[in-house]
């Protein structure tokens, strides 16, 4: 493998960075001991609160803790700022995107994108073309994964449409950080993120549909205790102040949609699924599920209920679609991209293809609709034999691979029992569009807790870190 | 609220309760195991956990002797016994895991604490005595219920993990006074004898109402006394009264709340009725065992009538 220079986001050289600079003082003015004793209690309090997560195929003890890092990952006002402002301006494109290709599809008409890739995508969802939600919103939440290589240069990895996971994360690592490091706090200014809910809660109500009268109501639609991410369906349902339902709680009547409860049947406004279009009402997708509620579709589409993000809304954040998103920024607003794409081959395309073959040891290979790091080649950290075999993968069907080159994800250090240790970290703030559009400022940091990886997904042993975002 | 959210308060307050009571039997059942083997009624004390809770059947087709280890683990550790504390808990916790929201952090915190440090002693069940695991579960559920009552919302939530306290707390009591009564003493002349006394103070003991019965009634034990106690003294937070009363105060609580009145408040006031006018004397006149055996009947069939007045299940 090949040295590189990472970017170190707390030291440049000796120096210790502007943002970092009150943290450096306290790890330094902190004994070993101490740290040592504040990074056990931050375990047991994770332990403690339950929340863990299940990684899929462990079964020797299903529920396991998130790694946590006490060490923050700071931002200042002016890089948040440049984030905000482009973060932003993806969301109202996607968005734009997503409504049209689902009513005049201007933007394949207008050969910005093959209308093969839009409309025999799998995630393209049929039962909604013509339909438009309320609001003309198909995505309500989402999550932005973000790199960085250096001073100014950051990346967009991939834009989540559907249901990001992690925002309870990135509020349970500030109630732990708070509870662990008062006086941190006091010394920072740092902008809270516990008001998340508050405007999670305001952007659903905005979608209310039109035959809802008086103050919406709204749910939280799980598919039930055992999924990875059930923590955090019930912690947003809890902090939002909502009923968190399974599709068995839920049934249709006539034009809407109720829920069972103690005191009869309730009507039911907005839905914020975190269940996958396909399993969401039997009698329109998957006839076997039993996560969903039948008919809930024909509600939907009578306008008797507005479901979040809305069914169909994946095609915006497929791998080979990403790659249009700076097209869809000027084609819809007229504006230039503020943050930048990864470069990437679609290997769909000849000439991409031959490169990406001739350079796998150097570049990143992803499955267009895979998802959590699973199923991808990290070039320079496989060996020959892994290559070959991808290589082999990728004939066979190279409309389903992407490549970008690997990127010099910069670092911020852990703690160890050794002391400091920088790793590669990613980044994925959470972005609302409803009526407005507003971003937390904050988001998960995420962290390869390995020396070297470039992996920080927690399903393949990846940690999490507070994220910092100081005021002017 | 959701009715599915109702149902599973319901069920983690009766899997906590549950497991709090055969805390207390194993208990008992050990101090029994100190006492020299002399009078009739000892050797039985293991067996009639069991039969306590109706798992004798369950027990024999998994152990061939009935002894103390065997029953320990049987009541204790067992995966096949759904009454196990092991399986109290997971299912507490679990139930309790689905309705997240409608428990206070506390509560739940308790719960998962309790989950969580019982898997380490499964890992070594050897190396912990019967007492010392006792004491945990009693300490376990005392911080569940005391976090529950502490910080719970007084809505509808309280009133449902309420009432599976109460209905499950009078289903053991029952129960367990019904074995002591009629398994061990099976004619009314034997009531008063040497041997009994014994037995009497450790279901007392069973139901930690041993100190209770003496401010109440002073030092002497008779059959007739102790099931006053426990069936009819509405001062005993154990007696099938006390127990009635409080889950149709918890229906009358949703009645007003939810401004209907449910088959179910009709039928838990149908019971208290019953038993704020009957007297021990006729109790026992007309069998004590035949009367506890309509009144867990008549329990069960009010927990029916709860699940159908707040469509628990699915419909």
């Amino acid at each position: 493998m090949t040295e590189k220079t990472f970017f170190n986001e707390m030291f440049d050289g000796d120096e210790v960075r502007i943002p970092y600079q009150k943290v450096d003082e306290w790890l330094t003015n902190a004994s070993h001991l101490s740290l040592a004793r504040k990074q056990e209690q931050a375990d047991a309090l994770f332990h403690q609160l339950g929340i863990t997560f299940i990684v899929y195929g462990d079964e020797s003890d299903a529920e396991r803790l998130i790694p946590f890092d006490i060490v923050p990952r700071v931002f200042t006002a002016t890089e948040w700022s440049k984030l905000e402002r482009g973060i932003k301006q993806r969301a109202r494109a996607l968005n734009a995107f997503l409504w049209d290709v689902y009513n005049r599809g201007e933007i394949v008409k207008s050969g910005k994108i093959p209308a093969r890739l839009v409309y025999q995508n799998e995630a393209y969802e049929r039962s909604v073309v013509g339909f438009s939600p309320s609001q003309k919103i198909f995505s309500h939440i989402i999550g932005t994964d973000l790199v960085r290589t250096g001073r100014d240069d950051f990346y967009v990895l991939e834009d989540n449409c559907r249901t990001p996971s992690g925002v309870s994360y990135m509020m349970e690592n500030r109630e732990a950080m708070m509870r662990l490091f008062p006086n941190l706090f006091k010394s920072n200014r740092i902008r809270p993120v516990d008001q998340y809910p508050n405007m999670l809660r305001r952007t659903l109500s905005s979608v209310a549909p039109d035959k809802c009268e008086g103050s919406p109501v709204i749910v939280v639609l799980t598919p039930g205790s055992f999924n990875s991410a059930y923590f955090e369906h019930s912690f947003l349902a809890d902090q939002m102040g909502v009923e968190l339902v399974e599709g068995r709680d839920l049934y249709v009547h006539g034009d809407f949609v109720y829920m069972r409860t103690t005191q009869g049947p309730k009507k039911v406004d907005v839905i914020y699924r975190r269940i996958d279009d396909e399993f969401i009402d039997p009698l329109c997708f998957n006839p076997n599920s039993m996560l969903g509620v039948p008919g809930l579709m024909n509600v939907y589409r009578s306008g008797g209920v507005q479901i979040c993000s809305a069914p169909g809304a994946g095609v915006a954040d497929d791998k080979a679609v990403y790659t249009y998103v700076p097209e869809m920024i000027r084609f819809y607003l007229g504006e230039e991209p503020i943050l930048n794409n990864v470069p990437t081959w679609r290997c769909s395309e000849k000439d991409d293809l031959a490169y990406v073959l001739d350079n796998l040891a150097e570049l990143v290979v992803k499955e267009v609709h895979g998802s959590g790091g699973y199923g991808m080649l990290v070039g320079p950290a496989s060996t020959k034999a892994e290559i070959a075999a991808y290589r082999l993968r990728i004939l066979e069907d190279p409309d389903d691979f992407i490549a970008q080159p690997t990127l010099a994800l910069s670092t911020t250090p852990i703690y160890q029992e050794s002391g400091l240790a920088p790793r590669h970290v990613d980044l994925r703030p959470y972005c609302l569009v409803g009526k407005d559009i507003e971003l937390c400022p904050g988001g998960l940091t995420r962290v390869a807790m390995t020396e070297g990886s470039l992996v920080v997904n927690s399903s393949q042993g990846g940690g999490v870190k507070d994220t910092w975002v100081l005021s002017e | 609220m959701l009715s599915r959210t109702a149902e599973s308060l319901f069920w983690t307050a009766r899997y906590i309760e549950r497991a709090d009571t055969l805390a207390r039997n194993l208990e008992v059942a050990y101090r029994m195991s100190l006492v020299p083997n002399t009078s009739a009624g000892n050797r039985s004390e293991w067996q009639s956990i069991l039969s306590t809770s109706n798992l004798l059947e369950d027990f024999n087709a998994e152990y061939s002797e009935v002894n103390q280890a065997n029953i320990e683990h049987f009541l204790i550790y067992s995966h096949s016994n759904p009454s196990s504390i092991r399986n109290c808990i997971r299912a507490a916790r679990n139930s309790g895991k689905e309705v997240r929201i409608a428990l206070t952090s506390d509560v739940w915190s308790a719960l998962n604490q309790a989950y969580i440090e019982f898997k380490k002693f499964e890992k070594s069940p050897e190396e912990i005595d019967l007492p010392t695991i006792c004491d945990w579960v009693k300490r376990q559920t005392a911080t569940v219920q005391g976090s529950f009552q502490g910080n719970q919302l007084r809505l509808d939530g309280y009133d449902f993990y309420n009432m599976g306290t109460y209905i499950e707390r009078a289903d053991n009591t029952a129960r367990l006074l019904d074995i002591k009564y009629y398994v061990l003493l099976p004619t009314i002349d034997m009531v008063g004898g040497s041997v009994d006394s014994y037995q009497w103070t450790t279901l007392l003991r069973a139901l930690s109402s041993y100190r209770s019965y003496y401010w109440i009634y002073g030092g002497d034990y008779s059959a007739d006394r102790i099931a006053d106690f426990l069936v009819l003294n509405s001062a005993c937070p154990r007696s099938l009264k006390f127990c009635i009363t409080q889950v149709a105060h918890h229906l009358d609580m949703l009645c007003s709340n939810y401004g209907r009145y449910s088959d179910a408040q009709m039928l838990a006031l149908k019971l208290r009725d019953e038993l704020g006018t009957i007297s021990i004397a006729k109790i026992v006149d007309e069998g004590l065992h035949e009367f506890l055996q309509s009144f867990i009947s008549s329990n069960n069939q009010l927990t029916e009538k709860i699940s159908q007045s707040f469509l628990f299940g699915v419909q």
